[in-house]
């Protein structure tokens, strides 16, 4: 394990220590953007729409109870964008990209793809690492930013159509409004940011080890998905002390 | 034969000339080159033969620096490979035993790659020097498709066209006809030779293809066990006295042989 985390490391270092040729591979980067876009929007909506909603009904019909129904909104808003939104739509990454991405190194290495780039001089640090760590720590934090806001509009219907709550969105909207405030949003951002970087970093890891044939592919995208899914959930924790303790 | 010599052997040209010297290597502890010395003179086609897991493709694995030996030392030229800017000053490519042709790619953005992730040329000059590299080989049909649409021999012709984009001083061939017909053998086997008169490269060319061997090389080095069993050329190779050399050239499908290779 400590093996895996000091070529981890190793890795991000280099990687770190590629920027300065990111925009030469600038289109490479676009393509890593347009394929996890086109890969997982759609579905982050899809999963924020319905957990923003599962918040209003599990907490909406308590807080109703108690006379405190307008503070669903404050609840919902808050729990979507600090928590839940960078969590599952990083878990949703790691599973959709994650896997792709260590998939497609591992295989580069198996059939020597990645010996032939050494071959002609051309790091494989650049050429296919780099690209994917800057689309996918530019692509998760504006998924996450989609996931808020559908998460927010989620939880705003639960509250408006659900008997027990019967809130107006208006009252929903407000008291999000006063409860949530930028820095809320921009500490769900910086989560999500650090999320990619480790997904990434342990995706193409993954990939860059590869050993074996069809089996070994196999063995490193499900180590790719659960060390990143691992890993999102314990950082998760440290890093929501951290910025609690900035606030 | 000393480094200066081998210099001075071959015409001048711009191939070079590459020595070995006590060359091993090993792979948790189990000793895959034994202690490899050899030299490949500037210009020709020097194939080592040897059966599967003798230990071929790790030693063209350290002549083109992907690995590291444990022990030994890789001349290119009279200069250690593992000197600082050795392996940038000389232009050394290697055709690998599946082509390893990036599948992402099309056959024209395989074959210039090497000129486009290093900035050598504008996109127009790299497509021109893609179709010639192409058209050289008889490829200029298939530029537009991906690696995946080709056959075996496609592709490790393609794999040709791309170590001649860089103008190499020295090409490594792995396997080059495994899995290939004995027509598509044939044109590749031309194809090295070919090479070798038309741009005057240092040809090595690893194989267990007894007709491959024999029809294009210079010299041959009978690999086993991670040793060099015999160094010398086709003639004798072919007649040498070491039995397990007669036995690898003469395996054949009688099955009253009491020992088949």
């Amino acid at each position: 394990m400590f093996q895996n985390i000091g070529e981890l490391m190793v890795l991000l270092w280099r990687t770190l220590n590629a920027l300065p040729a990111a925009v030469r591979q600038r289109r490479k980067v676009f393509d890593q953007l347009f394929e996890i876009g086109n890969a997982s929007l759609l579905m982050a909506c899809i999963l924020s729409l319905f957990i923003g909603g599962v918040i209003a009904l599990q907490t909406g019909p308590v807080l109703a109870e108690r006379g405190l129904s307008s503070a669903i909104g404050g609840l919902v808003g808050l729990s979507v964008c600090k928590e839940l939104a960078p969590v599952m739509m990083a878990i949703l990454i790691a599973g959709r990209i994650g896997s792709a991405m260590a998939a497609e190194i591992g295989s580069m290495r198996v059939y020597q793809e990645i010996d032939a780039l050494r071959t002609m001089n051309i790091n494989p640090i650049h050429y296919l690492v780099l690209p994917r760590m800057i689309a996918i720590s530019i692509a998760l934090p504006i998924l996450v930013i989609f996931a808020i806001l559908i998460g927010w509009f989620g939880g705003g219907m639960v509250a408006v159509y659900n008997e027990e709550i019967g809130l107006t969105f208006q009252a929903f909207l407000g008291n999000l409004r006063d409860v949530v405030d930028l820095g809320d949003v921009a500490n769900g951002l910086f989560k999500s940011f650090v999320f990619a970087v480790v997904i990434g970093i342990v995706s193409c890891h993954q990939g860059l080890v590869t050993i074996g044939g069809p089996r070994g592919i196999g063995r490193s995208v499900t180590k790719a998905v659960v060390n990143s899914i691992v890993l999102i959930l314990i950082l998760d924790y440290f890093l929501t002390r951290f910025l609690m303790y900035l606030e | 034969m000393s480094d200066e010599e081998i210099k001075d052997a071959a015409p001048p040209s711009h191939s070079v000339g590459v020595r070995v010297k006590g060359l091993r290597k090993s792979y948790g502890g189990q000793p895959v080159l034994k202690g490899i010395d050899l030299e490949v003179k500037r210009g020709e086609i020097f194939v080592i033969m040897g059966p599967s897991g003798s230990g071929k493709s790790v030693f063209l694995k350290q002549i083109i620096g992907l690995e590291n030996p444990d022990e030994g030392e890789i001349l290119i030229e009279g200069e250690s490979i593992h000197a600082e800017g050795v392996m940038d000053k000389y232009r050394l490519a290697m055709v690998f035993q599946s082509g390893a042709l990036l599948n992402s790619l099309t056959v024209a953005e395989n074959v210039g790659l090497y000129l486009s992730e290093h900035r050598l040329k504008s996109p127009s000059e790299i497509n021109r020097i893609s179709n010639e590299k192409l058209e050289f080989l008889g490829l200029k049909n298939v530029r537009d498709r991906f690696p995946s649409e080709l056959s075996g021999g496609m592709k490790k012709r393609v794999a040709i066209a791309r170590a001649l984009v860089i103008d190499p001083q020295l090409i490594l061939y792995d396997e080059p006809t495994s899995e290939l017909d004995p027509l598509m053998t044939v044109t590749i086997g031309k194809e090295i030779l070919d090479l070798s008169k038309r741009i005057h490269v240092t040809s090595i060319v690893v194989t267990h293809d007894r007709d491959l061997a024999f029809g294009v090389a210079d010299r041959i080095a009978m690999m086993n066990d991670g040793n060099l069993v015999a160094v010398g050329i086709p003639d004798e190779i072919r007649h040498h006295r070491d039995p397990l050399i007669q036995r690898f050239l003469t395996a054949d499908f009688n099955l009253n042989d009491k020992e088949p290779a």
